[in-house]
């Protein structure tokens, strides 16, 4: 296979990546600036009120993927299994503690600081208790845990809700206000919740572009950069509302045009000829050749479940700020891992009607038991719901040894074989639930 | 082995090996055909399901006595083995005597499995209990008896009949009773290891699953009895280890069998903690949810499922392995099973601090070979022995 070309970049990806070198940055030199940090983690931040103690957010998982893509990941996974660290478990966590042991340098290549709080955003997924308990012991800072229920009926309670507040309020606030030194201000949270929800609204309408034929985007390879910014440290700023604004116009203009999404290597040479629904997160150490094995054969991803990681706006949610500490909770409790097996079902059936989409290809990483346990259930029933075949891939988030470039090429390509046989023949039968020895074996 | 003796250990090993519940039809049949609800490791207040009148049935997975054909098809091979023989069980059949099933908060598989439940199973009562893991009463606690109030308006309905107080008390005093007498099992094992053989508590303990608390706790109390007046079990020179890792997914009998075998006292192990959970009892006066969720709050015993918000994460397995005077650690954990494995890091760092020796291999419910698992904790006792302190 030939490499991918040199990546090419519209004007948002430019204005992202300075976004994010001068939050790094501004991390590097958080000592110097007096400013705290906090490490927490993507699905149901809390950004608002981070800002609104101005206080520095790191990303564990952030770093963990960004060493994927820069080709570290294998050595620091290696080097926490040396450690003592199981090979069957969470590869971003091993990550993120090898990155640690060798000197905690960020992307950008400056030094990361080490944090003043860990605020153990509790939120879908089990590994986060225990990757801060295991950080814990490496960093001399109090622990702030924000433990938010499941939503394993398919709704958040009031019980439920009040259950976060009441931690809001007698737990993180408190230790927030404890490493700053000053009390919240509640009417700055409230002012960087408004902003919140006028970038949600802009992501929301680039997101549903996607619609359109040709989709002006990828929803899952472009839609990695397009909620960056809102699931990570600028989500409540007023640079998060100029970069929804600007990519908002970008893809406006771009569906005016009629034009397809654009790849590392320029415009889509052979068109959109497929539409597919992704569930489940990307591999980050092969991306860009990920990508391609997807944009080689004119598939486009028009709808995904990773880009609804951090929070879920498609049911209609936004930051409220005239309910700040409820809209925090609400937030908290939607992103797409916390909610259960048949809500997701639900959305994904959605997503493949709504973006008439050829059907939903899973990608099953090893590391995420929160996104892979149930996922070939999952597959079964939107096929049922949908009628439109499912594929299903396996790779992993960060570990290079989980990732066979020639295996996933080949399954992708039968995937888009099927969906092409089933176009000639609609009343092709859609499978009846995987069969004994039908699943896929791990590379 | 004494008469009396051989026959509860019998009566025990028949309820393992029951992989079709008829013990739990012949229940239903016995009580004009009462409910019975199944639920997941680690932790369900059993009481609130006692307190409706219907069985609680504790579902430990197949045990390595089935063949996993369709529960393979539904999970991807990094995937621990529990959730397979479970959905196993239940596509074949064997469940179908259970009208409800809970699903309490361990990790995220057993999370997404009860989504999978309410798919796959829609005409049974299915129920995911989250546990708080903010421990103070006035916010931890009262979400969990908010959560506790809802399940035990849920079994009332299931069950045809409203759950009182007073029916609750009554079987949280059973519970207590039960535990009471569990305690008593695992200070003899602590105090005379050979005369309690870690796999024959093991089964006593894994009838619990299935037996009414009442009838448990008799067996229970019954095997202590005979257990310390047996006169043929004689003391060996082996050494006392702690087990720990298999708080869900159960090792196979011949693995706890086979630890023994090469020359360790399974002195305390963590296979049946969600029969010992709380920790002590449950208070039987006031409004019986609060009791439950307070002894939650306060008595939860230390367990990789269960954040702990103060203290070094290891402490609580160094104060287990000096209480039951053990003079090492068994790791013996299921392949993928995230609390555990992710767990073992910390646990295993604080034995080295305070110089307790360790060993650790992961296993899987239907292993079939031992002989690694064997030579492995033998060369572990043997290293106690010949070269421990004491």
């Amino acid at each position: 296979m030939s490499q991918p070309a040199k990546a090419q970049k519209d004007r948002s990806m430019a204005q992202q990546k300075e976004m994010i070198a001068g939050h790094f940055h501004a991390l590097s030199t958080a000592k110097e600036s007096g400013r705290k940090v906090v490490y927490t983690f993507v699905p149901g931040n809390l950004t608002e009120l981070m800002h609104a103690f101005d206080v520095l957010p790191v990303y564990p998982e952030i770093n963990a993927l960004q060493s994927g893509m820069r080709k570290r990941s294998g050595a620091f996974i290696a080097e926490a299994e040396r450690l003592g660290h199981s090979e069957d478990v969470c590869t971003y966590v091993k990550c993120d503690i090898g990155m640690l042991k060798n000197g905690n340098i960020g992307p950008t290549g400056e030094k990361l600081p080490p944090p003043d709080l860990l605020l153990l955003s509790y939120t879908g997924c089990f590994t986060f208790m225990k990757w801060f308990e295991l950080l814990k012991r490496e960093y001399d800072c109090p622990v702030a845990m924000l433990h938010v229920p499941y939503q394993g009926d398919g709704r958040f309670s009031p019980g439920m809700r009040d259950y976060v507040v009441s931690q809001l309020r007698s737990e993180v606030i408190p230790k927030l206000e404890q490493i700053t030194g000053k009390k919240l201000d509640e009417a700055k949270l409230q002012e960087a919740l408004a902003r919140s929800s006028i970038a949600e609204d802009d992501l929301v309408h680039v997101l549903e572009q996607a619609k359109h034929r040709p989709s002006p985007i990828d929803s899952y390879f472009g839609g990695v950069y397009y909620i960056g910014p809102m699931f990570t440290a600028f989500r409540g700023t007023q640079s998060a509302i100029e970069y929804y604004r600007m990519l908002r116009e970008e893809i406006d203009e771009r569906v005016k045009a009629g034009e397809g999404p654009v790849t590392p290597e320029g415009p889509m040479k052979n068109g959109e000829k497929y539409r597919l629904v992704v569930e489940g997160p990307p591999n980050w150490t092969s991306f860009q050749e990920f990508w391609k094995m997807f944009y080689d054969e004119g598939a486009v991803v028009v709808a995904s479940s990773y880009t609804r990681v951090g929070g879920v706006y498609d049911t209609g949610f936004r930051h409220d700020a005239n309910r700040p500490f409820e809209t925090l909770a609400d937030y908290c409790a939607g992103c797409y891992t916390n909610l259960d097996l048949p809500t997701r079902i639900g959305l994904l059936s959605k997503w493949v009607k709504d973006y008439d989409a050829d059907g939903l290809l899973v990608n099953s990483v090893k590391s995420c038991n929160s996104f892979s346990a149930g996922q070939l259930l999952i597959l079964r029933e939107v096929e049922k719901r949908t009628g439109r075949p499912g594929g299903f891939i396996e790779t992993d988030l960060v570990d290079p040894r989980y990732f066979s470039a020639a295996n996933v090429k080949n399954r992708i390509e039968s995937y888009l074989q099927m969906i092409e046989q089933k176009r000639h023949n609609p009343s092709a039968i859609v499978s009846e639930g995987p069969k004994a020895g039908a699943l896929p074996v791990m590379p | 082995m004494s008469a009396g003796l051989d026959a509860i250990v019998e009566r025990a090993d028949a309820l393992y090996h029951d992989i079709d519940l008829t013990c739990v039809k012949q229940w239903r049949e016995a009580h004009g055909g009462a409910r019975a609800v199944g639920y997941m490791p680690i932790y369900v207040p059993r009481e609130i399901i006692d307190a409706a009148g219907m069985l609680p049935v504790g579902i430990m997975g197949g045990r390595g006595q089935i063949e996993i054909i369709r529960g393979d098809a539904w999970f991807q091979s990094y995937i621990c083995q529990i959730p397979r023989s479970t959905i196993e069980l239940a596509l074949t059949g064997r469940l179908d005597c259970l009208d409800g099933f809970l699903f309490p908060s361990i990790c995220d598989v057993i999370r997404n499995l009860s989504g999978m439940w309410r798919v796959l199973f829609p005409q049974k009562y299915t129920r995911y209990l989250d546990v708080p893991q903010n421990f103070d009463p006035a916010v931890g606690g009262r979400f969990f008896a908010h959560e506790l109030g809802g399940l035990r308006d849920d079994l009332g309905k299931l069950a045809g009949r409203a759950i009182s107080d007073d029916d609750l008390r009554a079987s949280i005093a059973r519970y207590n009773e039960n535990r009471r007498a569990i305690e008593e099992l695992i200070a003899l094992r602590a105090e005379a290891p050979h005369r309690a053989p870690a796999w024959e508590a093991y089964l006593i303990l894994y009838a619990g699953n299935l037996l009414p608390v009442e009838e448990h706790t008799a067996m229970v109390r019954d095997y202590v009895a005979a257990a310390k007046a047996a006169t043929d079990r004689a003391p060996r020179d082996q050494a006392r280890v702690v087990m720990l890792g298999s708080f869900c997914e159960q090792p196979p009998l011949m693995l706890v069998k086979t630890l023994e075998r090469a020359g360790c006292y399974v002195v305390w192990d963590d296979t049946a903690l969600g029969r010992r959970w709380p920790q002590g009892d449950v208070a039987t006066d006031g409004d019986p949810i609060v009791a439950l969720s307070d002894a939650f709050i306060s008595r939860s015993p230390a367990t990789a499922a269960k954040y702990q918000p103060e203290g070094d994460r290891g402490e609580p397995l160094v104060q287990i392995v000096k209480r039951s005077r053990a003079e090492g650690v068994v790791f013996g954990a299921p392949s993928f099973c995230d609390p555990a494995l992710l767990d073992q890091p910390m646990l295993q760092d604080a034995l080295d601090k305070v110089g307790i020796p360790w060993t650790a291999f992961k296993y899987a419910e239907n292993l079939g070979q031992f002989q690694v698992i064997r030579e492995q904790a033998g060369t572990f006792a043997d290293s106690i022995r010949l070269w421990g302190e004491a």
